[in-house]
């Protein structure tokens, strides 16, 4: 029956929240705010479908008619104008004083299925000062070719420098993909970049994949604090560009076998040209601060240790097995434990062999930030806290109780020095 | 006298939110954005000057800048229009400086302040494309103030980095985006309680700024979402038994099973 029926927009008055996204978005002025809800003026209505995907709580839908794609998503991407003549997938290797961030080898290995499976060059962008060995770097991680500027200006990271070094590259060389570190200083640098560009960002990515009918970088990242995840594009603007969380992809096996091109590039720019100085700089190993973002074990403590002395028990738990103390955010926001030791939205994304939720109830914002852990384990009280959702090994008990036996095992067992030595985990 | 604009959203509180449905969750000030208008207010207190609250939103929009001005904060304008409806981040940040210039042109302009990111969007974007726009000096992930040198026309900033905390120094007009460890938050006075209760805050649409219609809004947006969905469901994992009556013997089976399984993924 639903076969002859012409197709018709419709939406679920229930569950709108009259935002005014589709009104916004409809090419064909069809559909409007109407007091606290969305109302379809069918008489415009070409049932373009443009609005259903921009809807936050999905109450759009095509009734009768066979399923469609939606028209814009079936049509490839216009190869004209702006989004003509680009090509190539390129990554900006984080560095500081030669030291690569490890984020910047993930995006080599995830920018390589990118440009097999669209047919370009995977590219590093790498700026600095005798930053040659990274370049060369690049390449054992999969990297065909390198565009690099060496110039003393950049031999910190500031802003202006950087970002006026990357438009020039990506102004000459116009790559269609263009992925940064989801880090502090990457967060810095592409925001001010896509900006100038006037081109899409999309920040914070977990997820990258091509497209396969308009050959579009499809950007997964989550929203609202990790409740919801969306599917991003840049249809018209290039590059596309994405910053991607760390800890998240995969890089390759280091092939020093590899070759890379090298192609250098000047930067017109001196020291009296930056406007921001450098002044003083205080480094976290001076503070003793944790070292969370690249942890193998990580043994967090929540609201359940009951008080900021509960962190001398998971500490001593993270000491046997030679991993490092995390928390949760209700504990930092107490004042039990300082904000470099928070995992999760607001915190830190983690990624370690092995996470140890100790008293930690399993908040949304916490979850996001370490549920990728390869393996998840939570000791709590309340057998239906979030936690256990997303731990392998859950143990419903008070973490006193259990804690103590764990770190009494360890030492016992000499997990540490196993751990040290590749055996257990 | 240091002429200053805090740049604030509105947002959903997420950490209310549990579903896609985010029917009746509360609207808060965002929490970076609360640091922000409080480093603005201390940084009046010490040098003079004043203190304007800039949003973009919907009319609702106008509770969080009440917020503000129960903070301290002098004035409050909302920028609001059905025009800016589905922006991204790069209409978001050409529709907020338009704004600011605006603002610049009737007071002046010294220092921008944004909290780092929007905790619906995490994009930690909007600040950045704002300082590029207006070609101001970006100084990210502030955790504080050291010193405005208001005759040399220049600002020192301490600044969070993964490593550490940095201090660096930019001429003046400057934008900063503000973390968590900037301030603590103080109670509002009573004075500023009843002022924000009665504060009107002024609306500025499309036409009393001067934007290009086609840049504003989702017109003006590069990106577009093509899909929101739920994140996926882990597997539940396994509850090893004992937990209460012997937590000795359930610790020994949770290390017996990492064990195990740490063998077998060596394999």
């Amino acid at each position: 029956m639903a076969k002859d029926k012409q197709p018709r927009l419709v939406i679920e008055p229930e569950k709108c929240i009259a935002c005014g996204l589709c009104e916004a978005e409809c090419p064909f002025d069809a559909i409007h705010i109407e007091g606290d809800v969305a109302v379809i003026d069918y008489d415009k209505c070409k049932v373009c479908r443009k609005c259903i995907p921009i809807c936050p709580t999905n109450c759009l839908s095509v009734e009768g008619g066979k399923e469609a794609a939606p028209a814009e998503a079936a049509k490839p991407a216009e190869v004209t104008g702006k989004v003509g003549g680009y090509s190539g997938v390129w990554v900006f290797a984080e560095q500081d004083s030669g030291e690569v961030h490890p984020v910047s080898w993930e995006l080599l290995g995830c920018g390589r299925t990118l440009a097999d499976t669209l047919g370009c060059e995977l590219a590093a962008m790498v700026l600095g000062e005798d930053v040659e060995d990274v370049a060369i770097e690049a390449g054992y991680y999969g990297a065909d070719r390198a565009y690099v500027i060496d110039n003393p200006v950049l031999q910190v990271y500031r802003t202006s420098p950087y970002a006026a070094a990357c438009i020039s590259l990506i102004s000459k060389y116009k790559p269609e993909i263009v992925l940064v570190g989801a880090t502090t200083l990457g967060r810095d640098l592409a925001g001010a970049i896509a900006t100038e560009l006037g081109t899409g960002l999309t920040a914070d990515c977990t997820g990258l994949d091509i497209d396969e009918e308009t050959k579009l970088l499809r950007q997964t990242r989550p929203a609202f604090g990790g409740s919801i995840m969306a599917t991003i594009l840049t249809r018209e603007q290039r590059p596309q560009m994405s910053t991607v969380r760390p800890r998240v992809m995969e890089a390759l096996p280091r092939d020093e076998t590899r070759q890379i091109e090298i192609i250098s590039e000047d930067l017109a720019l001196t020291e009296e040209d930056v406007l921001t100085k450098i002044i003083g700089f205080q480094a976290d190993s001076d503070l003793d601060a944790p070292n969370l973002q690249y942890a193998e074990i990580i043994c967090s403590g929540g609201r359940g240790l009951g008080s900021p002395s509960g962190f001398e028990l998971i500490q001593q738990l993270a000491d046997a097995l030679g991993g490092v103390m995390g928390a949760s955010r209700a504990t930092v926001d107490a004042g039990w434990i300082s904000h470099d030791h928070q995992v999760g939205q607001t915190g830190i994304t983690v990624r370690p062999r092995l996470y140890i939720a100790c008293g930690i109830s399993g908040a949304i914002q916490h979850l996001v930030g370490m549920q990728s852990s390869d393996t998840i384990v939570a000791i709590n009280t309340d057998p239906d806290a979030p936690i256990f959702q997303i731990a392998d090994y859950g143990i419903v008990g008070d973490l006193y109780q259990v804690v103590p036996e764990l770190i009494r095992l360890a030492k016992e067992r000499n997990l540490k020095e196993k751990l040290l030595s590749g055996v257990a985990f | 006298m240091l002429r200053m604009v805090v740049c604030v959203k509105q947002v959903p509180d997420t950490t209310e939110v549990h579903t896609l449905i985010r029917e009746g969750v509360p609207s808060i000030l965002n929490p970076f954005d609360a640091h922000a208008t409080e480093a603005a207010v201390q940084l009046k207190e010490k040098y003079g000057g004043h203190v304007t609250v800039l949003s973009m939103g919907p009319p609702q929009a106008a509770e969080a800048l009440k917020k503000c001005i129960s903070f301290g904060v002098d004035r409050a304008i909302l920028v609001s229009d059905r025009a800016f409806a589905g922006a991204d981040t790069l209409a978001t940040s050409y529709t907020v400086a338009a704004g600011l210039r605006k603002i610049a042109g009737e007071e002046g302009l010294d220092l921008v302040l944004c909290g780092k990111q929007a905790i619906d969007g995490d994009t930690a974007q909007v600040g950045p494309g704002i300082a590029c726009r207006l070609d101001l000096p970006q100084i990210t992930y502030a955790v504080g103030v050291d010193e405005v040198d208001l005759e040399e026309g220049t600002i020192t900033v301490q600044r969070r980095l993964e490593k550490g905390v940095q201090t660096v120094q930019a001429p003046l007009p400057a934008l900063l985006t503000c973390v968590e460890e900037m301030n603590e938050l103080r109670y509002a006075s009573l004075p500023n309680m009843i002022k924000a209760a009665r504060y009107e805050v002024e609306v500025w649409t499309a036409a009393d700024l001067d934007t290009e219609p086609e840049r504003l809004g989702l017109k003006g947006s590069a990106t577009v979402v093509e899909r929101i969905f739920a994140p996926p469901e882990h597997e539940r994992g396994e509850i090893i038994p004992g937990g209460s009556e012997d937590p000795a013997g359930a610790a020994a089976a949770l290390l017996d099973k990492l064990i195990e399984q740490a063998a077998t993924s060596e394999e």
